[in-house]
């Protein structure tokens, strides 16, 4: 098989092997493509269409790439020999072009939708937005309900159909909270306070993870997103408070303490005003971390 | 073939000189210098509030001992000035007086900032202290990190003109010298507006 | 007080097996191969001939070779990592344990970027620019030789981590506060900050030196406009280095003295400021990628008009194109981190710039097929890997526009996705077009060409092993799959993880192919003997001198009349005999650059372990060292112009 054929088999090969997996995705579990929430599904929209004009360039130029390889090989005396042909107007002009139009349509769906999805803008919607304070520590996720009064670790539990006006920070190192299929991540970091507004449509589980590396607990940092019916998720909060353990300052503090792979569990009441003490480091950040290899 | 070099641009008239070359070089080196300062600058401005709750900059500035300070560098600059006329002109004597100038005006320079930092120091106001107080010590000491390497450079370098004379390459690393010297000029005078008349006016 | 700072015994790492076996195979390799060099008395050819030289040309060979073995270093970290993941699903642990595993993935990227990318490229650009100007040597030959020997140093410290005590586990760009002393308390931080603080500053002293030379040294005639391409991308690199690297500098030199001195700068307590750290780093960091990228693209613009038989297409535009791309990199770098929360306006400026600067990159591309377009395309080994890059960076490219759409990112930041398209550029672009510029230069450098079916055995072996590798990551990313996890629950990743480990092997053998070429080719290397000086019919003026030159490269200096000078002077039939030959001064060798980097060692490990009075020692010593070149008396050696009459005259007397 002739050397330029084998290019073109092999390219197209190549781009299937991009565009297959993206189709093979259609429903696939707990990804960007499977959204639940509409900050998520509008984010797969602008993914795809994205996509969609580049590769519109992209494939083209691929195959022209390999078919002018081809056609003007050596051995191909049909390929006319051009040996001091090196400038065109018309084709620089298309070749700046060409590129520049491209961007410009996609740097002005850029910046507009960098506007319409910034994370922290709230939801259009006619419910009352729920409150939660997330905090990351070593290496599990702490959600607290400021006005249900009740804190969950490691399981977040929310009213479907709702907008979550979410506030966050860090007890230690630099995290990134991620649910894929509700939409933007955001960092945490200590000391201060990032802000991030999505919303589940509809009841159901979904996965939520650190996207920002903190550590050896790093892979455990996953959470469960427990999306329920707005009356159901009243109920669970009303059932929570007061029972079981109180989230005062020293069983902040305790938690605060490294560890890994932390099984769900909920406090029953929490400290006023706990989150801001946390984010403006009122209370210090959580513990440090033993090495291997230090000599005492 | 000489002439014919003669008529061309200076972009196609071949490698230029190595007095041209080394001193090209060395501004580009510097160039970068003034990149790194800038960086440590531009941390400084993000963290010149974050005082931590701990004494910031119109408590711990003396504006006296600044205006000496920048008065010593700028004649010090001034001596270096001399020094390279005298270099030209290849005379040992006027060399080595304006260099001992150059010498103890940025070595005076050196010694006040010292005595600022130790009397911060003695008052709690360490670099440890606080965010804002990390940036200042950096930057001004890098600063003064950088002045007291060009000391050290011009005790060698007279010790270089003292064994070897006014050879070409000792005035070519002279000529590095005192762009060198000039350069820290340039970057004081942005410390001293950044750092100390922002800073005082809080 | 302790005189070995923090050292013990117990920095070496015998409860981890792993460790140890590499450890041990890396001990003895450098023994066995210092065996061999003593035992076939090679000492003193390799410390006059290579250890000392500041010859441009023997520089650059040894950058690569450096870059050559990291290569094998820092893909054993890859092979580590694909392993690790195609295993760890569901419960399952895999082989590494976290900690070790967040010192492979963080060693992986560092060595890849700092100490095999780098080096290949500013070895290739210190072998060619040079040639390629019609001069002799760089501006600074002896700073060159510090460069190269301070980037070993850093990569010998880099190794010692590995046999005495840990490397950083904070992935390859460590931001605090992970990486401040409270949460990394162990050398690990300590060894990765003075390995990249040394060779950094060799690096920037590369920028100083190629700078100079480009601007001011180069053959009587050539103007800008006549230089190669190839020189023009080197400028802009070397340009960027100037200035991103001080950064860099500055910024470690912040976070050492919080680690060291308690300092503020980045640690929450006192008031520090993390997402400082975030923006001076990629400030550093993004013009880092195209001071990678570039030298790539000019090789590809070399390569692809020597084969095609024709001159590169667009010219002005492709110099246009890099000074664009050169100035565009500084302000796009918060790309890297749209998820800080810096806004809409913010996130959005920086979006659009990053996309613009795809713009000039694109008409790169579209320059290069017009090159082949009306050309003989020669399918040589450097071509295939020529035409492998465009078609493999432009689906890297893409990718990276899409990611620069902010709420895209939003989705995609530090996922796989965000893996796949940076390898997919930097693999695509900077390594196959530093192995297209390895195999196009060799016979200029080693006087014979390499074996190009194993040349283009390796290409397949890497195009194909790029794509399985690489595509599943793509779709991983998709899926929800976060960068740097040692292990994971979700069942459905293993598939994709598992066809990327082959990905992994198959680009293995890609590497074994590279290593038999040059074995075979050594061995044969009489068939393939470059007689002429011009294997490839080439266009630029390092093909008008022997194979390999002389130090001085050329008897005279060449007049330049146009651009492709050689091309121009071959159809002149332009003899370039000259009529007289004059003795050539030229720089002598020297050791500074080699003990300057040993004492940088000494220094660099002292402090990595607190072993103040070591430290002291080795900066002292570094200090003498460059106090006893400063009152070198010879400074240059005078080649005699029978010597270069000799030299020249039989090179032209030739094969035909």
């Amino acid at each position: 098989m002739p050397a330029g054929r084998k290019h073109t088999v092999r390219a197209t090969a190549g781009g299937a092997l991009l565009v297959a997996p993206t189709l093979l995705l259609g429903g696939c579990a707990q990804g960007v493509l499977d959204p639940r929430g509409p900050i998520a599904a509008a984010q797969r929209t602008l993914l795809f269409n994205s996509l969609g004009i580049m590769l519109a360039i992209v494939v083209p130029t691929m195959l022209a790439t390999l078919a002018v390889a081809f056609w003007y090989r050596a051995s191909n005396p049909r390929g006319r020999y051009l040996p001091d042909w090196e400038y065109s107007g018309r084709i620089e002009m298309i070749v700046w072009s060409i590129p520049a139009m491209t961007v410009l349509l996609v740097g002005g769906i850029g910046w507009i939708s960098a506007h319409e999805l910034d994370p922290g803008r709230p939801l259009e919607s006619p419910a009352r937005p729920l409150a939660v304070q997330v905090v990351a520590l070593d290496w599990k996720w702490l959600f607290i309900y400021p006005e249900q009064q009740i804190a969950s670790v490691n399981q977040l539990t929310i009213p479907a159909a709702i907008p979550i006006n979410f506030q966050l920070t860090s007890s230690s190192v630099m995290n990134s909270f991620f649910v894929p299929q509700l939409g933007s991540q955001i960092y945490t970091m200590s000391g201060m306070v990032t802000r991030l507004a999505l919303q589940a449509d509809a009841p159901g589980t979904l996965v939520g993870r650190s996207a920002q590396f903190s550590g050896d607990g790093f892979s455990d940092m996953h959470f469960l997103v427990n999306a329920l019916p707005p009356d159901q998720f009243a109920s669970w909060a009303d059932g929570i408070r007061g029972k079981g353990p109180a989230l005062d300052r020293q069983a902040y503090e305790e938690l605060a303490r490294p560890s890994q792979a932390v099984t769900p569990f909920t406090y029953g009441s929490v400290a006023p005003d706990l989150f801001a003490k946390i984010a403006t480091l009122a209370i210090p950040p959580g513990g440090s971390r033993p090495s291997p290899n230090t000599t005492p | 073939m000489h002439g014919e070099t003669a008529m061309l641009p200076d972009t196609e008239a071949g490698p230029a000189s190595r007095r041209i070359i080394v001193g090209y070089g060395f501004w580009i080196f510097l160039l970068s210098d003034i990149v790194m300062f800038s960086a440590i600058f531009a941390t400084y401005a993000v963290l010149s509030r974050a005082t931590a709750g701990g004494p910031g900059g119109p408590e711990l500035f003396n504006q006296v001992s600044v205006a000496i300070e920048t008065g010593s560098l700028l004649l010090s600059s001034y001596a270096c000035g001399l020094m390279s006329l005298a270099i030209g002109a290849e005379r040992q004597a006027p060399t080595y007086l304006a260099a001992a100038f150059t010498f103890a005006l940025g070595a005076l320079f050196l010694g006040l900032e010292l005595r600022e930092f130790a009397g911060m120091i003695a008052r709690g106001a360490t670099p440890q202290r606080s965010a804002f107080l990390s940036a200042f010590f950096t930057l001004v000491g890098c600063h003064g990190a950088h002045v007291t390497a060009g000391l050290l450079w011009l005790i060698i370098m007279m010790a270089q003109v003292a064994t070897k004379g006014f050879s070409p390459i000792v005035c070519r690393r002279l000529l590095c010298f005192s762009l060198f010297w000039h350069a820290l000029d340039i970057i004081w005078v942005g410390i001293f507006t950044v750092v100390y008349l922002i800073g005082i006016r809080g | 007080m302790n005189l070995l700072g923090k050292l013990s015994w117990s920095a070496i790492p015998i409860h981890e097996p792993i460790d140890m076996i590499a450890s041990g195979l890396m001990i003895f390799a450098v023994i066995a191969i210092l065996i061999w060099i003593t035992a076939r008395g090679h000492w003193p050819y390799l410390w006059n001939e290579w250890l000392t030289s500041v010859d441009h040309k023997r520089i650059g060979v040894m950058y690569c070779v450096l870059a050559l073995v990291m290569l094998l270093r820092g893909f054993t970290d890859a092979l580590m990592m694909r392993s690790q993941q195609a295993f760890a699903a569901g419960g399952s642990h895999g082989y590494l344990p976290p900690e070790h595993y967040d010192q492979v993935f963080s060693a992986h990227g560092t060595i890849m970027i700092f100490f095999m990318a780098m080096p290949f490229v500013i070895g290739l650009m210190n072998f060619a620019v040079p040639l390629q100007l019609g001069i002799r040597d760089v501006a600074f030959p002896t700073l060159n030789s510090v460069s190269l020997w301070l980037t070993a140093s850093g990569v010998l410290l880099t190794n010692m981590s590995l046999v005495v005590g840990e490397f950083a586990r904070t992935g390859w760009l460590a931001y605090p506060p992970l990486s401040e002393l409270r949460f990394s308390p162990g050398v690990g931080v300590d060894y990765y900050l003075w390995a990249l603080q040394i060779s950094g500053a060799g690096s920037l002293m590369t920028g100083i030196n190629f700078t100079t030379t480009i601007l001011k040294m180069r053959a009587p005639g050539m103007g800008y406009m006549r230089m190669p391409v190839f020189c023009w991308t080197s400028l802009a690199a070397n340009l960027l280095i100037v200035a991103a690297f001080p950064v860099l500098t500055a910024t470690f030199a912040m976070l050492l003295l919080d680690r060291y001195l308690g300092f503020h700068f980045f640690t929450a307590e006192g008031q520090g400021n993390q997402m400082m750290y975030v923006n001076l780093i990629w400030v550093w960091g993004h013009p880092e990628v195209y001071i990678l990228v570039l030298p790539a693209f000019g090789i590809f613009s070399e390569v692809i008009a020597t084969f095609s038989g024709k001159p590169l297409f667009g010219y002005r535009s492709m110099v246009a194109a890099t000074m664009a791309i050169c100035i565009l990199s500084f302000i796009v770098w918060l790309h890297h981190f749209f998820t800080m929360g810096a806004g809409a306006n913010v996130n959005g400026f920086f979006g659009v710039m990053t996309m613009i600067i795809a713009v000039p990159t694109g008409v790169k591309i579209y320059n290069w097929l017009f090159t082949m377009y009306g050309g003989r395309v020669r399918f040589t080994a450097p071509i295939l890997w020529s035409l492998g890059f465009m078609v493999t960076f432009v689906i890297g490219g893409m990718t990276g526009v899409l990611l620069a759409v902010p709420p895209a990112d939003f989705q995609l930041h530090n996922s796989l996705f965000l893996i796949a398209h940076f390898h997919n550029v930097i693999i695509g672009g900077v390594f196959f077009g530093a192995v297209a510029g390895y195999m196009y230069w060799f016979p200029k450098a080693f006087g014979f060409t390499l074996d190009e079916r194993w040349g283009k055995a390796a290409f397949w072996c890497w195009f194909i092993g790029f794509y399985l590798a690489f595509m599943p990551l793509y779709a991983l990313g998709l899926m929800g799959m976060t960068r740097r996890m040692e292990r994971y629950d979700v069942p459905q990743w293993q598939p994709w993880l598992i066809v990327a480990a082959i990905g992994a092997v198959v680009i293995l053998a890609g590497i074994i192919c590279l290593i038999v070429q040059l074995v075979v080719s050594i061995r044969t290397r009489e068939e393939r003997r470059d007689l002429t000086g011009d294997p490839w019919n080439g266009r630029t003026l390092e093909w008008s001198t022997p194979s390999p030159p002389p130090p001085w490269n050329f008897p005279t200096l060449p007049r330049v009349t146009a651009k492709d000078a050689f091309w121009v002077m071959k159809n002149a039939r332009q003899g370039v005999q000259p009529r007289a030959y004059e003795p050539i001064e030229m720089p002598a060798n020297t050791a500074t650059g080699f003990i300057t980097a040993f004492f940088a060692v000494v220094t660099g490990f002292a402090l990595i372990w607190h072993i103040w009075w070591m430290a002291g020692v080795g900066l002292i010593g570094a200090f003498v060292t460059i106090l006893v070149f400063a009152w070198r008396e010879e400074n240059e050696l005078e080649v005699a112009a029978a010597e270069v009459a000799r030299v020249d005259r039989s090179y032209r007397a030739g094969p035909a």
